[in-house]
């Protein structure tokens, strides 16, 4: 059993919230007493079933104001995996809160109304997942009940659909047609549609290999805390606790400690005190070295044989997540793993325009929920991966000098590397 | 098989550690919000695997309401004592005489509420700068939304519209002065994941988790363990039955469900089965209204 972590774009009207509350009902997640908090609150359709969305419904300030906040995450399981569901809204203005929930997300279930086809939501919230580099996505076409389950209609969308992805990232691309209202397709196989001979929604995602996003080719161990007893058992222990966040290491692997560009031999792998053989993604370890060295938080362990270089100089895709606009020259706080730096956006190249993937040039600012290239310099030479190439090592934020808000998530797409910059003075 | 692989629970816990060790690195003074619930029981397992052979970063801070069940007190020490980790227990009764406060009465009286004034004023004591629980986001639809690292003003408040976008495994820890951050490793693991995780592990548990036979009070439509601390309508009746805790706070506001659970594998057989969430079986607190969590979260709880 292991974790498929997926998120859910759009909005009410799409079906989005009947969805993820037919897939938790059907799945048997949700709770008698959670259903009677429902009754009690007087929030019943007119034909007197509960209404599957309201299962999914937000906080009371968010009724009060009638707005969803953030990202809310909901959980269930199959005897085969567990699934953590990253439940965004999808408004327009929710670019942000798309992208947090798509961070961490392998899968993306994208809804479409069977009655409007692919509209612009649906094309802003593929693009965003492939910008946020999700391998899978699932095209789920909702509300077949109200085409009469044509298939003619079915099959028109996808057509639209695919005629627009050929410009996506994401290669995995599933269409299943259903009804979440009646649960046609969610969990059971539906009996209007016997045209269509693929998995349902749950049946795909119990299946949709998951192992393979993690990166087990680039070693890359971002040092968290340094672990020294100082007891008389363990009096020379020193330990670095990280996490491998991609790639495998081995005991006697020849390392390279970045930025200083220290050299030794891992001497041993451990995890809770016992020793391991080696260690890959995503596990958190402890690695000892055979060289006394001197490490800190912020550092990375990686492989000399990778050759690889910091850099200072790198451009990004940015998210902008804040209220105050972005400006060229714009000095921050960056936070990449464990390493925290000042940054500072030297020039904002072009805008992205998350319903069209074009280019938007001659930028002066960038707004809230805007996403745009930018090229970043900072104070301390960072180990980065583009983030197409490692997820793991591609992502960073944006913070606030003064509130220390988050308010960018950036994914590096071309690095100058220290080495290139010697040769060009 | 992949050779490479984590089952659900090794991921849970890599991403546990992960955060732990984040806030180790990122703060001056930490604690680790202890209540002798199996929640906390599990961050302690984990922390064990974060810093071992170190010590770790950060006392167990007990919040006591004095209303505690005596078996998860004892519990408490002997674990202490038996990690050789600092324990420090701070008493809502204290804080109620010092601060003047009025202890609630009526029939659902219960010091749940006051435990956050005696938590904020511990947190001043110590200057801690970010405290770990054991908080999991399927228990409530307010925790749902509650980010890993939950930034709190100086009244400890949770303003649901200031929290910050939390990407990647990067967590923002950055605070100013009187801000302070509660933590929470287990937000993604479910009831089910903890006590997996429990049998794994082989943790051993206060024994008030498995079934015995317990004088209760009859409350709407729930078992409460009698108690000194605990007010009973005349009407109420008092039967004894076999019991277990499936949440383990105060003896005031945790119901006991009935069970014959003797042992961690019934207890999952058990809970798999069961038709009521974990907080809905047996927590009076939730109870008082649909937004009671989130209102009590606003507040500076937990």
């Amino acid at each position: 059993m292991d974790i498929l972590r997926f998120i859910t774009a759009g909005s009410v009207d799409d079906g989005k919230s009947t969805l993820i509350g037919r897939l938790l009902y059907d799945t048997n997640q949700i709770y008698l007493d959670q259903i009677e908090a429902i009754e009690t609150s007087g929030r019943v359709n007119e034909d007197g079933n509960i209404d599957l969305s309201l299962l999914t419904d937000g906080l009371k300030a968010e009724r009060e104001q009638g707005i969803t906040i953030d990202v809310a995450y909901k959980y269930f399981n199959t005897p085969r995996r567990k699934f953590i569901i990253a439940d965004a809204p999808g408004h327009i203005q929710y670019t942000r809160n798309m992208v947090t929930g798509a961070s961490n997300s392998n899968l993306s279930i994208i809804l479409v109304d069977a009655r409007n086809g692919v509209q612009e939501q649906t094309r802003r919230h593929s693009i965003i997942s492939s910008l946020l580099g999700i391998p899978h996505l699932v095209i789920c076409i909702n509300k077949m009940d109200l085409v009469g389950y044509d298939e003619a209609v079915y099959n028109q969308i996808v057509e639209d659909y695919k005629q627009f992805s050929k410009k996506l990232h994401s290669k995995d691309i599933t269409f299943i047609p259903v009804s979440a209202l009646k649960g046609d397709n969610i969990v059971t196989r539906s009996t209007e549609m016997d045209w269509y001979n693929g998995p349902n929604l749950l049946e795909h995602l119990e299946q949709v290999p998951v192992s393979s996003d993690f990166n087990l080719t680039c070693p890359r161990f971002p040092v968290q805390y340094v672990i020294r007893p100082h007891t008389h058992e363990h009096h020379d222990y020193r330990g670095y606790a990280g996490k491998v966040i991609s790639g495998v290491y081995s005991k006697g692997d020849k390392v390279i400690v970045l930025p200083s560009g220290q050299t030794s031999t891992i001497k041993s792998v451990e995890m809770g005190g016992k020793e391991l053989e080696e260690a890959f993604a995503p596990m958190s370890v402890v690695l000892q070295l055979e060289d006394d060295v001197d490490i800190s938080r912020g550092d990375v362990i990686v492989r000399q044989e990778d050759n690889l270089d910091v850099s200072k100089e790198f451009e990004a895709l940015v998210c902008w997540m804040n209220a105050k606009a972005l400006r060229p020259g714009a000095k921050l706080l960056l936070r990449h793993n464990s390493t925290e730096t000042r940054a500072i956006v030297r020039e904002i190249q072009y805008k992205v325009d998350v319903n069209t993937l074009d280019n938007i040039e001659d930028v002066d600012q960038v707004q809230l929920n805007d996403i745009c290239r930018v090229q970043i310099r900072t104070a301390t030479p960072l180990l980065l991966d583009k983030y197409e190439n490692n997820r793991a090592n591609g992502g960073f934020i944006l913070v606030d000098e003064t509130s220390y808000t988050t308010v960018g998530a950036g994914m590096v797409a071309s690095i100058v590397h220290e080495s290139e910059l010697n040769y060009m003075i | 098989m992949n050779k490479y692989y984590l089952d659900y629970l090794e991921q849970l816990e890599a991403e546990a550690i992960h955060i732990m060790r984040e806030v180790a690195g990122q703060f001056q003074k930490p604690a680790l919000l202890f209540s002798g619930g199996k929640d906390s029981i599990t961050l302690v397992r984990l922390a064990e695997k974060a810093f071992r052979p170190g010590k770790f970063p950060f006392p167990l801070v007990h919040i006591d309401t004095g209303h505690n069940f005596p078996e998860a007190i004892q519990y408490r020490d002997e674990l202490a004592e038996r990690l050789g980790e600092k324990l420090i227990v701070r008493h809502v009764e204290d804080t109620i005489k010092k601060q003047n406060l009025s202890e609630p009465t009526g029939r659902y009286a219960s010091r749940n509420g006051l435990q956050t004034y005696t938590l904020l004023e511990t947190i001043e004591e110590f200057g801690f700068d970010a405290c770990i629980g054991g908080a999991r986001r399927d228990e409530e639809k307010a925790r749902a939304k509650e980010r890993i690292f939950s930034v709190r003003d100086e009244f400890g408040q949770w303003d649901p519209k200031r929290q910050r976008p939390e990407l990647w495994n990067i967590y923002n820890g950055r605070i100013t002065l009187g801000e302070n951050v509660r933590a929470f490793p287990i937000s993604n693991w479910t009831e089910l994941d903890v006590w997996n995780y429990i049998k794994r592990e082989e943790i051993e548990l206060p024994n008030i988790y498995f079934t015995h036979e317990r004088e209760c009070l009859v409350r709407d439509g729930k078992l409460m363990a009698t108690s000194d601390f605990i007010h009973r309508d005349p009407e109420e009746e008092i039967v004894t039955r076999n019991v277990r805790f499936r949440t383990v706070g105060d003896m005031t506001c945790t119901a006991a469900v009935e069970s014959i659970a003797y042992d961690i594998d019934s207890v999952i057989a058990e809970i798999v089965d069961s038709k009521i969430s974990e907080r809905g079986a047996t927590r009076i607190d939730d109870k008082l209204s649909e937004t009671a969590m989130e209102d009590r979260k606003k507040g500076g709880y937990f």
